[in-house]
């Protein structure tokens, strides 16, 4: 090539060898320019067929997904908010519901109890009354007892004595005496 | 290349731009598969592999590719619509092709062994041509004659606002220049320092610090290629924004 050759003359003169710009070499120009259009050519076919649309749906397909993503963490939010609620709600109503139930037990048992004692108390008070008429006959029984006793021992000892047991009169002395 | 002879170093830092036949023979005519061809199909291909290969799983959850580019989608679709508002967003797969094209052929022309693109006025002039035309030709079919009212300054005094014309018409027309000049002249400057430094490697004494330096400025073209890439989309967002906004400036 002709500037190859020039290098080489100016080269014999040492390292400040007048180089000459490829880039003003005007006979390189039309292949240059039209090497260009065509690159550029391809590169806008790139860009306009492929690259831009693909790209801009992937970007708009990605900020569709990350808004719904966004709307659903903020539904399920919301809902998890909502059942946190209910389940606050359904505790309360449980507790609300033991105390009354547990109320309810209370009351029944003391009613329970109640009527039992009473029964109890009532039957005990029966049997009471029973036991005392029993024991006033007992000790009636045992009066009886006592006098004729008395009478027949009061009997006995003025006969021993030698008297003659007037049975009329003693068993008034007996009597009187048991009185007094 | 740096070749140490008899009379020194021969450092060729300009070498690396020339555009040659990929298949033999001297002749260029406009068809020519060169080295030029090579790079802009390697650049291409790269970006139909990040942008093709890379995204066919269109996962919600994206890959690694997947996710370099939607970074680079994203971070161009969101610089359009700042700068030029919602109305310049249709514009946007032009102004990510621009940058595609300006950031992938800057990243592979940091390779070591391979040719630039963009470190061509030839490119970058017609890529800046191509914003220039198409942005003052949107703003006449949108605005009409309206659009030269953005060279009257209004919210100048009147007296003044003749001058400030002619000012904003001539800054008007430098902006293809600039716009162009800027990302070839980076490019194209950083690589040759990069070969002049290298050069000095063949010294055995400054080999230690021509490898550190090396790396150093390489990792500084990296920073470059992204910047410029960055700078020549931004400005067309500005400039796209004269065209297609209301408010004028």
């Amino acid at each position: 090539m002709s500037t190859e050759a020039v290098d080489a003359t100016a080269a014999a003169h040492g390292a400040t060898a007048t180089v000459k710009m490829p880039q003003l070499d005007i006979s390189t120009f039309d292949n240059q320019i039209f090497w260009l259009l065509v690159a550029l050519v391809a590169i806008y076919m790139i860009v306009t067929r492929v690259a831009v649309p693909r790209i801009g749906a992937v970007l708009a397909e990605r900020r569709g997904t990350i808004t719904n993503d966004l709307a659903a963490a903020e539904e399920l939010k919301l809902k998890a908010v909502e059942a946190e609620t209910a389940y606050n709600k359904a505790l309360a109503t449980a507790r609300a519901e033991a105390a009354k139930i547990v109320a309810a037990a209370k009351a029944d048992i003391e009613a329970d109890l109640a009527k039992a004692s009473a029964k109890a108390d009532a039957q005990i008070e029966a049997k009471t009354v029973v036991s005392e008429q029993r024991i006033a006959d007992i000790r009636a029984g045992a009066m009886e007892s006592v006098s004729e006793v008395a009478n027949d021992t009061a009997k006995e000892l003025v006969a021993v004595l030698g008297g003659k047991a007037d049975a009329k009169a003693i068993t008034a002395a007996v009597t009187a005496r048991m009185k007094g | 290349m740096a070749e140490g002879d008899a009379t020194g170093f021969v450092i060729k830092p300009m070498d690396q731009f020339i555009v040659k036949p990929l298949f033999g023979g001297d002749h260029i005519a406009w068809y020519t598969v060169t080295n030029v061809t090579l790079w802009m199909a390697i650049a291409v291909v790269t970006i139909a592999a990040l942008f093709m290969l890379g995204t066919r799983r269109r996962a919600i959850v994206p890959s690694r590719s997947q996710s370099v580019a939607e970074l680079i989608y994203g971070f161009v679709h969101n610089m359009v619509e700042e700068v030029t508002g919602h109305e310049g967003v249709k514009y946007f797969p032009y102004v990510l092709t621009l940058f595609l094209f300006i950031l992938f052929s800057n990243l592979l022309g940091l390779l070591p062994g391979s040719f630039t693109t963009t470190s061509h006025v030839a490119v970058t002039v017609v890529l800046a041509m191509m914003v220039f035309v198409g942005v003052t030709v949107l703003g006449f079919v949108k605005h009409g004659i309206g659009f030269l009212g953005m060279f009257w300054v209004t919210s100048a005094p009147l007296i003044i606002r003749p001058i400030l014309a002619v000012i904003e018409i001539i800054s008007y027309f430098v902006r293809p220049v600039s716009h162009s000049i800027r990302l070839a002249g980076n490019l194209m400057a950083g690589h040759a320092v990069i070969k002049v430094i290298a050069g000095f490697a063949t010294l055995v004494v400054a080999s230690p610090i021509v490898i550190g330096a090396v790396t150093a400025i390489y990792a500084l073209e990296v920073l470059v290629a992204c910047v410029q890439a960055y700078v020549f989309t931004i400005l067309t967002c500005v400039y796209l924004r004269d065209a297609v906004g209301d408010g004028h400036h």
